[in-house]
């Protein structure tokens, strides 16, 4: 048995481009805190760095086999060499290549056992292709060599900020001088711990729980981390006194599972006692409410009820109608835990699971979204308590977990949304989503009797055990350390074999039903699957990525890249020689019964039996107190920017307000970010999230023409509304105007809001607070409102509760935030336009009513609040009109569809200033207008009246532009069905100048390239 | 019939929009995975026309393309080598390219004779690495269309718009005096512009290389694709499959026709097989 190194690094710096990319990370590092590092920066000569891959291999070699291994399938011939030290040779070069005038620090990085490894992976599958047996195990590993001027404490500093993250990964320090570090390296092989440390625990245990008291059962419920509160607890008591005998550790974790908060949403389905209160404590309205979800979400959709709905609510994904022949399922989910602790690990999960959640509705991916909540940026890790990564780690961690996932299933991401406030510091927030197209009618959901239970896709190993609990929960810095095993790395290629199999097996009609396995593993799906029928599992079937799991960790692993299928027997060959040739593993652990019971059994022991109803039904409902107290706390113009606030701008600087807005990192350009995802892979992306001739314009909503084989030109229209400023003033207002975000979004490229559909995504603090439950009624009463008066129905949601962080005691809560991604349909995707200005001479038109509504507005954010405050003493969040709104949008969708209106734009974040900024630089164009002919209903002085003009974020305003010749119709058409409050406030110009008069005083005149700049984020970076 | 095989694989996936640009041009298309080829590989000859889309093969952690390649290399290679000998026309987009790269095929050897070296194994002389910027990049970019064998590109105009979307797009070379050598031969088909050198017709590779994003991956000599000396292999990083209509540009700025300038490529490559068929019956 050998065991081998195996460095691989690149024959020269300019090919080493990750080290390149890290030498500018590492400067981005508060340089103040590392004196050897800043000696360097500002020093002549530049930071040396270099990174190699580690290849750690046990087995039968061959002296040739090895150097063929490292030639041939490690090392790039061209710009790559490896150097092989083995435990008996060593090489002598290795070493001498550090043998450098000021000895370097060496840091070598590797996964904890049981971490994905997709590189050893693909390392075992090359061996085989050059037809090497011996080979045994791998292990991957990164190695960064950095420069030897560094201080040791810098150099220690640096890899904990970037190279390395404790929850998945380890890492060692060596001097190059250290004569003994290559053997130093090959003691530490990290191959074979993976099995060596796991210890044996392979049958159930039972706990002992008739003859607890209710301190005892708590106790338990913490200690075993089972996330479930004293009511819940003593029902499960009482199912056992009943059932006169102990519980086994499989069904207390199955429970515990499945009445999980993730699981079963039971705050969202509580029963609450509902209070709105004044300053005083009167109690001024008092109301008992059936559940959120019952009263407030499904009904609206029940009352709304369109034709095109296919499913909502009911399975994974909602469904609508999309063409003739075909359907489309779309859902969004969270993953804000995992993505805090370890955020490349935790987006790459997510996307994962909210794509499974679509195959689950048996559709084929087409595209994903995401919304993004991160710190303020520029906090540097030491101002956060120990565990907080900093929001520039999370921001770049979670991108790239996005990326790697998204780009490598082929999966377009195409819409989405970055937000930056200090309420995020702690409790960053990662929306994903993904839409699917499946046929008409082809998502099977009957299980039957005599039904196999089909596993495909990855092994299942300890990974993410607890991951829906923990989910559910609060978290702290020990719960992050505990955790680490909720925490994964995706394995996106095996998700795309999965796909591929599966939308085979779809169109064979090879599956009865169709699951994922997301949170609580097999315990949710197949529990959840056998509701109606009953199901038998063997776990000693189930493949494993190592030995040595207990019962309970097979039947709750969250390993990723896993689905759940029920085949009848006559269908299982057909299924498996599919998976034998997309290289997908599936194995049958088990059968559907008929007798309503859940058992589960481990090489021929009962480890579970459980009646169906009691885990499904047996959960207590809840009933949980919330309070609303009207306006909060939180000053109007409470801003996360100092930086932003140091320029001291008044309310009148109408130039340097614009300015300071296009450059807040929220309303700034993504396209940096944007670019690392592709948005055009399946070739239907028609309208692109980056849109105008500059190239980098904000699209307000992209589209999609999936269809290729039929003749039909129809189209997705995808778009999202976040305000969760907003919020801090009213939770309803928040709600109201993020539907009518979602909405203006989808009108101002071409949708139609009589055949679209929204999402809600709710992502609050703990719902046993009742002043954080009031703040969620209030959400969801808004949700109910707006989607009533807009007539647009819910089709699917997800609540993320217990977003809260706890440390010395202290509750942080994250700042509530509701998303709604909305996806509409139309008949033809090349009817639809873009925000960028067209043509020099066409009329520029503000659709909507302004009126004085800066409450939680963006102006706030970058104004001084003793000029802010004084001037607008009585403002408001902005209130929808839901009425003149659905009016408004539905007849400029339809004049946009009719080619009336060459480009239009939705008025938000920074109103119509940044609006019309964003129209003329992703156009590069000018524009000259009179906001004196806006259509508003404010009496104020004229200098505030231009203020808010400019600048008020009322809702269900748009800009349009419109070429003369089609103005007499446009106008025409508009005013036929309805619409009144609109007026032409300019137009575009030739010059390259941003023109902003009231009346005949100028307020702003700025070049183009200026606000391009600014929105850059140029003159910031510099 | 002029058959097009467009190869799947594990983490390929755009197998089904180059298949629906194969059709629109008239191919006979069929997607075949690489399981089943490796079961038959003569199948390959039954074939006209071979495209390798684009994707993450295997995952792509290797190297992008090196698990792909290997595994054509053994067990598909001797039909490749006939099937490309023979001059039937071969694509690699994107992770194809990386995969004709990897498998020695691209640029290929100095061809005298279309018949001969059907045994040699090819060997790597450049490739395709991680982008200058460490990052992966997705964008419109301007290709220049410059004198060369490759059949692929012939009649495209001088430019044409395509987009890229890779992490590993820098071509680069062993030894970069062999640049002169591709350049000589007519073998760098497709090289990155800006709209400055757009507008004074000067597209020549070996120019100084243009600054990013223009060149979006740092590659040598502005290479956006290369093909073989006889012109029959090429492989190229921007994706001609995403452009096979006008509604697909982000001006919605399409040919004559609405189609998009992507289709061009496979056009030429119908247009050949079929000649090429008539030929050879």
């Amino acid at each position: 048995m050998t065991t081998l190194l195996i460095e691989v690094e690149a024959v020269s710096q300019e090919y080493d481009a990750q080290a390149n990319k890290l030498a500018r990370e590492i400067l981005f590092l508060p340089i103040k805190h590392l004196p050897s590092l800043a000696a360097i920066a500002t020093g002549n000569t530049p930071l040396t760095l270099r990174t190699a891959h580690l290849y750690y291999l046990t087995g039968n070699l061959s002296l040739t086999e090895i150097d063929r291994l490292a030639q041939q399938l490690l090392a790039d011939p061209v710009m790559q060499k490896a150097h092989i030290s083995t435990s008996s040779v060593k090489l002598t070069t290795h070493q001498e290549q550090y043998q450098e005038q000021i000895p370097a620090y060496i840091i070598d990085v590797f996964f904890h056992a049981g971490v994905t490894d997709t590189l050893a992976e693909s390392v075992m599958n090359g061996a085989s292709l050059l037809d090497i047996r011996g080979l045994e195990q791998v292990a991957t590993g990164k190695r960064y060599i950095l420069d030897g001027r560094l201080s040791e404490t810098d150099v220690q500093y640096i890899t904990e900020a970037l190279l390395y993250n404790p929850v998945i990964q380890q890492y060692s320090l060596h001097r190059s001088r250290q004569e003994d570090f290559q053997t130093g390296d090959l003691q530490d092989v990290p191959a074979g711990r993976s099995q060596a440390q796991v210890e044996a625990r392979t049958s159930a245990n039972r706990f002992h729980i008739l003859d607890m008291t209710d301190e005892e059962l708590l106790e338990l419920s913490k200690a075993g981390m089972l996330a479930l509160d004293l009511e819940e607890m003593r029902a499960i008591q009482a199912y056992y006194r009943e059932q006169q005998r102990e519980p086994t550790d499989v069904e207390l974790e199955t429970l515990a599972q499945t009445w999980s908060e993730h699981c079963s949403h039971k705050s969202f389905k509580a029963t609450i006692d509902y209070y709105e209160v004044d300053s005083a404590g009167t109690i001024l309205k008092e109301e008992t409410i059936d559940g959120l979800l019952k009263q407030y979400i499904m009904h609206a959709t029940e009352q709304i009820n369109p034709p095109w709905l296919v499913s909502a609510f009911s399975d994974n994904a909602g469904i609508i109608r999309f063409t003739r022949s075909h359907d489309i399922a779309f859902k969004v989910e969270t993953h804000n835990h995992p993505s805090a602790i370890e955020p490349f690990g935790g987006a790459n999960t997510g996307i994962g699971g909210v794509i499974r959640d679509v195959l689950g509705v048996s559709a084929q991916p087409i595209a994903c979204t995401d919304v993004l909540c991160f710190g303020t940026a520029g906090t540097v890790g030491e101002d956060l308590p120990p565990g907080i990564l900093s929001p520039h780690r999370i921001a770049n961690g979670v991108v790239d977990g996005i990326r790697d996932y998204g780009n490598k299933m082929g999966i377009p991401t195409v819409n989405g949304a970055v937000l930056y406030d200090r309420g995020y510091l702690y409790n960053p927030l990662v929306f994903c989503g993904c839409l699917g197209v499946l046929p008409h009618g082809g998502h099977p959901r009957r299980v039957r009797s005599g039904d196999l239970i089909v596993v495909l896709g990855g092994r299942t190993g300890r990974d993410g055990i607890h991951g829906a609990t923990f989910s559910s929960g609060e978290m702290s810095r020990e719960l992050s350390a505990r955790a680490g095993s909720a925490v994964q790395i995706g394995a996106p290629i095996t998700e795309k074999k999965v796909t591929d199999v599966l939308i085979q097996a779809r169109d064979r009609h090879l599956y009865t039903s169709i699951t994922d396995c997301g949170a609580g593993g097999f315990s949710s799906a197949i529990g959840e699957m056998g509701e109606e029928t009953g199901a038998r599992v063997e776990l000693a079937n189930v493949p494993l990525k190592y030995a040595g799991l207990a019962p309970w960790e097979i039947w709750l692993s969250e390993a990723q890249e896993r689905m759940v299928l029920a085949v009848p027997p006559d269908h299982l060959t057909d299924l498996l020689e599919i998976c034998t040739l997309e290289e997908v593993e599936a194995s049958v652990i088990g059968s559907f019964t008929g007798d309503k019971r859940l058992v589960v059994s481990y090489h021929g022991e009962v480890v579970a039996d459980l009646d169906m109803v009691f885990l499904h039904k047996g959960r207590p409902r809840r009933r949980l107190e919330a309070t609303w107290t009207g306006r909060q706390e939180t000053p109007i113009s409470a801003s996360n920017f100092a930086a932003l606030k140091e320029n001291n701008l008044s309310v009148k600087n109408h130039s340097g307000i614009l300015l300071a807005l296009l450059c807040h990192p929220t309303i700034a350009s993504k396209e940096a970010i944007i670019r690392r995802y592709d948005h055009e892979v399946q070739g239907a992306t028609v309208l692109k999230p980056l849109v105008g001739k500059a190239g980098n314009g904000p699209g307000d909503a992209v589209v999609l023409q999936p269809i290729l084989d039929e003749p039909t030109g129809a189209g997705i229209v995808i778009s999202n509304g976040i305000n969760p400023l907003y919020g801090r003033i009213d939770p309803y207002a928040m709600a109201t105007n993020a539907i009518d975000e979602a909405l203006r979004n989808l009108t101002a490229v071409g949708g139609d809001i009589e055949h679209a559909a929204i999402l809600d995504n709710f992502c609050w603090g703990n719902p046993t607070d009742p002043v954080q439950l009031g703040m969620l009624v209030r959400a969801a009463k808004g949700c109910h409102d707006a989607a009533i008066g807009f007539r647009v129905p819910f089709i699917s949601g997800k609540d993320s509760l217990n977003n809260e962080y706890r440390t010395s005691g202290q509750r942080l809560p994250v700042l509530p935030t509701l998303l709604i991604s909305a996806a509409g349909v139309i008949d033809d995707a090349a009817r639809t336009i873009d925000m960028s200005l067209k043509d020099a001479g066409n009329l520029l038109y503000q659709i909507g009513i302004t009126r004085n509504e800066l409450g939680g507005s963006y102006l706030a954010e970058v104004v001084e609040s003793t000029t802010f405050e004084p001037s607008f003493p009585q403002t408001n969040v902005p209130q929808v009109d839901f009425q003149a709104a659905r009016t408004r949008m539905k007849a400029l969708g339809n004049a946009i569809r009719a080619g009336m209106i060459v480009s239009c734009h939705d008025l938000s974040e920074g109103g119509l200033a940044v609006a019309s900024a964003e129209m003329a630089l992703a156009g590069s164009r000018g524009i000259h207008m009179d906001i004196g002919k806006a259509r508003h209903d404010i009496s104020m002085p004229e200098d505030s009246l231009a203020t808010l003009l400019l600048f008020s974020e009322s809702a269900s305003r748009f800009l349009v532009e419109v070429v003369p010749e089609q103005q007499h119709r446009f106008e025409a058409y508009m005013r036929s069905q309805g619409v009144r409050d609109f007026a032409c406030i300019g137009e575009v110009t030739e010059s390259d100048r941003f023109i902003v008069q009231y009346r005949t005083q100028k307020l702003v005149d700025l070049p183009v390239a200026t606000l391009q700049s600014a929105w850059r984020r140029e003159e910031v970076k510099a | 019939m002029t058959r097009a095989l467009v190869l799947r694989a594990p983490g390929i996936n755009c197998d089904r929009e180059t298949a629906h640009a194969c059709r629109l041009v008239g191919f006979e298309t069929e997607l075949v995975h690489i399981n089943h080829l490796l079961r038959a590989p003569e199948r390959l000859l039954a074939f006209d026309f071979l495209v390798i889309p684009g994707g993450f093969s295997y995952g792509d952690n290797l190297g992008a393309g090196t698990l792909l390649a290997k595994n054509l290399t053994v067990h598909v290679g001797q039909q490749l080598q006939q099937f490309i000998g023979e001059g039937r026309p071969v694509l690699g987009i994107c992770n194809g390219f990386q995969v004709l790269v990897r498998a020695g095929l691209l640029p290929g050897q100095i061809v005298e004779a279309p018949d001969i070296s059907h045994t040699k194994t090819p060997t790597q002389t450049c490739s395709l690495t991680d982008n200058a910027s460490a990052q992966f990049e997705c964008r419109w970019i301007r290709l220049a269309v410059q004198q060369s064998s490759c059949i692929f590109t012939c009649d495209a105009g001088e430019v044409i718009e395509l987009p890229v979307a890779h992490g590993e797009g820098r071509f680069v070379l062993a030894h970069p005096r062999s640049l002169a050598q591709l350049q000589a031969r007519g073998q760098i088909p497709l090289v990155y512009t800006t709209l400055e050198s757009m507008a004074i017709g000067n597209f020549d590779a070996g120019d100084p290389t243009i600054p990013y994003p223009d060149n979006p991956n740092g590659s040598l000599g502005n290479i956006a694709g290369i093909c073989n000396a006889q012109g029959n292999v090429l492989g190229l990083m921007p994706h001609p499959e995403r452009f096979v209509n006008a509604l697909q540009h982000p001006q919605r700025r399409g040919m004559v026709n609405g189609e998009g300038d992507g289709l061009l490529i496979f056009k030429n490559a119908f247009e050949y097989a079929r000649q090429r068929e008539r030929i050879v019956l």
